[in-house]
């Protein structure tokens, strides 16, 4: 029953997810993957600028670190084949280790990065990921082990609509789960007020850093699944502007609404799709739709509300806690 | 020997000192609160209550001097370590979690004795279940205690402010605290309504066995609910002892009671 409860949201996406990869044409199963990699980053970003209330804008570079280690992994493993297991169990069952390996990685570089950071208080956070974001990339970029500035091709092409809808799950049920907890509160009161939170006993800067931790390391995972759809890694993926445009999915979303990141995610995803054609003015568009919707809706399209509250209101259950 | 136990102080506070650059906001500051005593802190704007208040309870380091807490030196350790070991505040100026219903503000601060994981809540285990419910039980304790049970899926900030200030106490109370510090609970209140709070507040003291300290501007109305007065100005503690004596000490008269009169 418990471990049903757990693993519902998935035991559901499996089958609708297999259905619509069946019946997506190639060109539709593109942007629904973007939509699902964009879905795990903004999520797992608005953990941070949402819920904890920090201001992180590196967002790529734990991309980056996800999608390099689990790459490396992959192609190190692409003709193992795993004792007992049929060839096609044996390549998901490498590609789910290499996964959690790659957000293992990219959570301890959040650690790295956050652990000094969030002790001081102030905007230190915005100056630091964004320092990351851009070492993490010359770092790459130096090392041939890494495949330098060409970045690593021939990663095999594992990453199936599945996969990434499995993941974009995975990411929004520890959103959920995470916010509705006592774990979670405690980073809604460090986002509302930090020295009452303290005040009440919350180790403001353990909450902080752990929060950033797990926003990294679904970050991690993002990366990872991008790297073995588009069967190639390169720093060009994981540059200042791939974190801009996930903090945009945010703010735009509302800052700590789930169900507004995944919609933020969903039309901007989209959005530039269709600006493909443009070229170079896409992100000038891109920036200039951001700071109308800013200036007509500053706490984005949800601000911190979600849906299924909403929603609940409509068609209360019976469990439903009664709302004054 | 049994009274020698019981008479153990709860706090206390040793040639306390906090310097702000030039400034001696607080100067050799000393306090001694016995188990369930009620002191009221009193003194001109500026004369160092709030101060005195960030020291013990961990705001600010003091410059020097020492601060224990049941005999523990706390003096020097972080907000939320000094909360954990049992002391509880409110604010001068309101620092309610503004945008979370009043029933979380309060679950926030049971968090203190939350005995789950933070993987647990993303396991969904039962354990995690279990405590989220407790808090919740928890919680609403608090805010039926303040006469606040009607407001519980209200934003903090839409609570009128009496409200707000009575929240701040409840919050306070669920990190169940052995010492309270309550800076100016009663601001911006009515004569009524500030009548009504002291009393809450001594029935508190009296049904969580609690030790209270009050800052609070308003004399007389500190000295009804207080057994020991202390009084504060320019950061020296210029009288102590029961209200009628602080009462009669010219030394009050002159910094405090003199202000008053000069106002009028
Ligand atoms: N962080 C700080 N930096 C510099 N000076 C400070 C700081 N905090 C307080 N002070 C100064 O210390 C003195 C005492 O301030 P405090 O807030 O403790 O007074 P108070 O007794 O609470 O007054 P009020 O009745 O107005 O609340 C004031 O002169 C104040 O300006
Ligand atoms: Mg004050």
């Amino acid at each position: 029953m418990k471990l049903l409860k757990n693993f519902l949201p998935f035991l559901i996406g499996i089958p609708i997810l297999w259905g619509i990869q069946l019946i997506s044409p190639p060109h539709i199963a593109i942007i629904l993957v973007n939509v699902g990699v964009n879905i795990i980053l903004a999520v797992s970003l608005n953990v941070v600028n949402g819920f904890t209330g920090q201001f992180s804008i590196g967002h790529a570079g734990f991309m980056a670190a996800g999608a390099y280690t689990t790459a490396k992994i992959t192609l190190a493993l692409q003709d193992t084949l795993l004792p007992g297991l049929s060839p096609w169990l044996s390549t998901q069952t490498i590609f789910l280790m290499a996964l959690v390996a790659g957000m293992l990685l990219s959570g301890t570089m959040g650690l790295l990065v956050g652990m000094p950071s969030l002790r001081l208080r102030g905007d230190y956070l915005a100056i630091v990921t964004l320092g990351f974001n851009e070492i993490i990339r010359v770092f790459i970029e130096n090392i041939r082990w890494l495949g330098g500035a060409t970045g690593l091709s021939g990663v095999p092409p594992y990453t199936t609509l599945v996969w990434v809808g499995l993941g974009a799950i995975a990411t929004i049920s520890m959103a959920r789960r995470l916010v509705s907890s006592t774990h979670g509160r405690a980073l809604l009161a460090i986002r509302e007020d930090e020295i009452a939170a303290e005040a009440m006993g919350v180790n403001t800067t353990k909450y902080k850093i752990r929060a950033f931790v797990i926003s990294s390391a679904f970050a991690g995972l993002g990366g990872g699944l991008l790297g073995h759809y588009i069967l190639l890694v390169t720093p060009k993926t994981f540059t200042f502007i791939k974190s801009m445009e996930v903090v945009g999915m945010v703010v735009l979303g509302g800052m700590g609404s789930i169900s507004g990141s995944i919609i933020s995610a969903t039309l901007l995803t989209v959005l530039l799709e269709g600006l493909r054609g443009l070229d170079q003015y896409r992100m000038v568009m891109y920036a200039l739709l951001l700071v109308i919707l800013m200036l007509t809706r500053p706490t984005g399209l949800f601000g911190t509300h979600e849906i299924w509250d909403v929603l609940s209101r409509y068609f209360p259950k019976r469990k439903a806690v009664q709302k004054a | 020997m049994k009274s020698v136990i019981k008479t153990e102080p709860v706090l206390e506070g040793k040639e306390v000192t906090m310097q702000f650059g030039g400034l001696k906001a607080v100067s050799h500051f000393n306090l001694v609160m016995r188990p369930n005593e009620l002191v009221g802190m009193i003194g001109p704007n500026g004369a160092g209550k709030t101060t005195v208040f960030n020291m013990i309870t961990g705001v600010y380091t003091p410059t020097s001097g020492e601060i224990f807490l049941d005999g523990k030196p706390i003096h020097g350790l972080k907000p939320h370590r000094i909360c954990h070991q049992g002391i509880a505040r409110t604010f001068q100026n309101i620092r309610l979690f503004k945008e979370l219903t009043a029933l979380d503000n309060v679950r926030i601060a049971c968090h203190t004795h939350s005995s789950s994981q933070w993987w647990q809540a993303l396991l969904l285990t039962s354990g995690h279940f279990a405590e989220e419910t407790r808090i919740t039980r928890h919680a609403e304790e608090f805010l039926n205690v303040l006469g606040l049970s009607h407001r519980r899926d209200h934003l903090a900030k839409n609570l009128p402010y009496g409200e707000q200030r009575r929240l701040e106490i409840a919050r306070a109370l669920a990190t169940q605290p052995k010492l309270l510090c309550l800076d100016e609970p009663a601001a911006g209140m009515n004569t009524s309504e500030k009548v009504a709070l002291m009393e809450l507040i001594r029935k508190i003291r009296d049904d969580f066995d609690l030790t209270i300290l009050l800052i609070e501007h308003d004399m007389r109305l500190v000295m009804g609910v207080s057994e020991r007065l202390l009084v504060l100005d320019h950061g020296v503690t210029i009288s102590e002892g029961t209200p009628e004596m602080v009462r009669r000490d010219p030394k009050v008269i002159e910094a405090y009671l003199g202000l008053e009169e000069a106002v009028k």
